[in-house]
């Protein structure tokens, strides 16, 4: 099954290699891992996906928590939440075939944030199959993907009475 | 307060701020935090520590001849105490050196505070003379760890790490400082460099239900058994796990690590568990309707195989740290918190309860096991390890501190000698490192030095850290040293008797005439071959003033039994043959 753990770490050298290598020696691989700061001062968040059973989980957290530099960890399974991921995705694109991305673009609501004579940069943000569905539909298309760059899951746990997502993306609700 | 005047009869006053080189910081807060003895080894990157050590006279530095060594001895010294073991090694191959050691005492969750020099924080990362990321290397081995590149910061990681090592599940932290760190200065300020408070694990919790569950488990149960483990030690719960049992009538198991918390003269004390295990323990653990696991982790040579562990019995485990719980055996009540802390809240809840139907059952089953046990046999002019241990026991009338290696004389020091003290039986459990015994047992004979001290040690593992005998000898230590010497390395060459069809491939062994190893260290020695020799040559040892060695030249194809193959279920063991002492073929009763 697939946990998301929040971590909330101090701010210090080598702490993203403590928390990696716990993943490691677990031999459990990192589907996706954000790091940036939160609104603790000194603290960063991490958002870290894995495959793992519920007693791996478990000790996942645990473990997580006997890190002297590891404030906070939560494990959010199934309980309610919201996660996003932002894509940056550079396609070839000429003027002949601009306008087809454009369209593309305006149904995934994504935007074009770079744009040259033979390429553009399209940002989306979305749930990562949104994000999927947009890259998907992209390679089938005349333009040419040159580079995706996507930045790993972000997770927040939702109120537990929330029914919806307030977002201008209400279909990307419940992911 | 002892630390304050420790620290100032080395003229620093730990109550007044003043500058000092990092160097100095050091040793004044290693003084603060109450250290009186480190044991180390110098080097380039840490000679600044070392030129600032005169000015402490109150810490006595032990020079090893290998930095593997200092941390055993430290770990051999923090076992023995019940205090945080330190030792100092230079960057480089002396940080590595450290290693196994660090990661022995991770395993059996022994507190130490290994403070390491390195290369000048200008040239870190550059592949410097002697610079090694010991900081990443023992990331997996260590509590924590810390890379200090300025002075004042010296005092709080110090301090920091001391009470790492010391909270929850003791364990090695290490302190990596730079050369310019330690020539730099700074005010040292030891009340200001107070760590925060310990942060509990927040999912150590105590359910005031899973008590209540537990205490009626504990009320209803017609076969229990307490497991005792390392854990009792570490929390100083002996009385506690003591009052548990005589009230509930219930019998103890030990663990390898935990042999010492319970009295093994004890009625209720069944004695080792697991793959060595004599059988009645772990028959009874198998048929067992309730376990209590007191400060244990059901490693897999306590359990054997999982799939069949104590499967009619409900499962109580008491243990501090939550990432053990569910591990290896998944439990019905977790209590997750201090054991005495949790044994306090439990007792009340728990009444007195007559056990005689299932102690009498545990008791019926020992049958012929005392028939097989080897120290019964007539002498038949071959000398056992048992027998020789067994001696040693009986002599020292079970209140020597006995430090051992790893392998077969290991298992039959857990078997045949009696503990009936904590701290009195010093082994390397999890990590299972060979030459472990002869540094730990100078950290233990250091920290305790009214204590009768033994090793006990194969002739394999003895050779691996046999330099330590001149560390003894410089020291002028009293250690008594007894090698069970079998011409093999014997568990190993036991397993490939048992399982690789006798292809005894590397495990015959050479050794150096031993006594006179120990001669020209100026350590006097006798051999032993005969079984009538073994006594008077205990009585020698004990009674010469210096450190002695006596090389016990023991039967060399001897297994140790009973054995439950790796794999295997708890009841099912590989039992010594009745007939003779020595195995024809590997039988499985």
């Amino acid at each position: 099954m697939l946990h998301t753990f929040i971590a909330y770490v101090e701010d210090k050298p080598g702490v993203l290699t403590r928390v990696a290598s716990l993943f490691r020696r677990l031999n459990i691989n990192i589907h996706s891992l954000t790091v940036g700061h939160s609104e603790r001062e000194e603290q960063s968040r991490m958002t870290m996906v894995c495959e793992a059973s519920a007693e791996a989980a478990h000790r996942i957290r645990a473990s997580l928590y006997k890190l002297e530099d590891v404030v906070d960890v939560d494990d959010i399974a199934q309980a309610p939440s919201v996660t996003r991921e932002l894509a940056l995705i550079k396609v070839a694109a000429t003027p002949h075939t601009r306008s087809q991305i454009f369209e593309l673009v305006e149904v995934f609501r994504a935007r074009i944030v770079d744009l040259a004579s033979e390429s553009m940069i399209i940002e989306m943000t979305g749930v990562e199959s949104k994000i999927e569905g947009l890259i998907q539909i992209l390679s089938e298309s005349d333009g040419r993907i040159l580079e995706i760059c996507r930045s790993g899951k972000m997770t927040m746990r939702a109120a537990e009475d929330d029914q919806s997502e307030t977002g201008d993306d209400p279909e990307e609700s419940f992911q | 307060m002892a630390t304050n005047a420790n620290a100032q009869a080395s003229n620093i006053d730990l109550t007044t701020p003043a500058r000092l080189t990092g160097a100095e910081i050091m040793w004044a807060t290693l003084a603060g935090e109450g250290v009186t003895q480190v044991f180390g080894y110098p080097g380039g990157a840490i000679l600044p520590v070392y030129d600032a050590l005169r000015k402490f006279p109150n810490i006595h530095h032990t020079l090893v001849r290998h930095e593997q060594g200092a941390a055993h001895a430290a770990d051999g010294y923090s076992r023995a105490s019940g205090k945080v073991g330190v030792c100092i090694a230079t960057s480089g191959p002396g940080a590595t050196n450290l290693v196994t050691g660090i990661a022995n005492a991770m395993l059996d969750s022994i507190p130490m505070v290994c403070i390491t020099g390195n290369v000048s924080s200008k040239v870190l990362g550059t592949d410097a003379f002697q610079e090694v990321d010991i900081t990443g290397i023992t990331l997996p081995v260590t509590k924590h760890n810390f890379l200090i590149t300025h002075a004042e910061d010296i005092a709080p990681a110090i301090r920091y790490a001391f009470q790492i090592a010391k909270s929850a599940r003791p364990g090695p932290v290490l302190v990596d400082i730079t050369k310019d760190a330690q020539q730099a200065t700074a005010i040292f300020d030891f009340e200001a460099a107070k760590p925060r408070p310990v942060r509990l694990h927040p999912m150590r919790k105590v359910e005031e239900a899973d008590l209540a569950k537990a205490a009626e488990l504990i009320r209803n149960a017609k076969r229990p058994v307490i497991l005792a483990g390392h854990g009792i030690i570490e929390s100083g719960a002996e009385e506690a796990v003591r009052t548990l049992a005589e009230r509930t009538q219930i019998p103890v198991a030990l663990t390898l690590l935990g042999l010492g918390a319970f009295p093994a003269s004890h009625p209720l004390s069944l004695g080792l568990m697991g793959m060595h295990g004599e059988s009645w323990v772990n028959h009874a653990i198998q048929e067992a309707d309730l376990l209590i696991a007191c400060g244990m982790r059901f490693d897999d040579r306590v359990t054997g195989t999982t799939l069949t562990y104590a499967t009619n019995a409900k499962k109580i485990h008491i243990e501090v740290d939550p990432s053990e719980i569910n591990k290896n055996i998944n439990v019905d009540i977790p209590l997750t918190g201090d054991l005495r802390e949790v044994l306090e809240l439990l007792l009340p809840r728990i009444p007195s309860h007559d056990g005689a139907a299932w102690l009498k059952t545990i008791n019926d089953s020992k049958g012929a096991s005392a028939v097989r046990d080897i120290k019964n046999l007539p002498d038949d002019g071959h000398l056992y390890a048992a027998q020789v241990i067994n001696d040693i026991w009986r002599i020292t009338k079970g209140n020597a501190i006995v430090v051992t290696d790893v392998g077969q004389h290991q298992m039959w020091a857990a078997q045949y000698y009696h503990h009936e003290q904590p701290r009195t039986l010093i082994t390397s459990g999890g990590l299972g490192t060979m030459g472990f015994a002869l540094p730990a047992a100078i950290g233990a004979k250091t920290a305790c030095p009214e204590k009768e001290v033994w090793v006990i040690a194969g002739d394999g593992g003895f050779q691996m850290t046999s330099s330590e005998l001149c560390t003894i000898a410089q020291e002028k230590i009293k250690i008594n040293i007894a090698i069970i010497n079998n011409g093999f390395l014997g568990m190993v060459r036991q397993w490939q008797e048992f399982f690789y069809d006798r292809n005894y491939e590397a495990t015959p062994l050479l050794s150096p005439d031993f006594v006179k190893l120990a001669a020209a260290h100026g350590i006097e020695g006798v051999a032993v071959h005969t079984r009538a020799e073994v006594a008077s040559a205990i009585e020698q040892a004990r009674s010469a003033p210096g450190a002695f060695l006596l090389n016990f030249m023991v039967e060399q194809e001897d297994s140790v039994y009973p054995m439950i193959p790796v794999g295997s279920a708890l009841h099912e063991m590989i039992r010594r043959p009745g007939r003779s002492p020595l195995v024809q073929s590997p039988e499985d009763e």
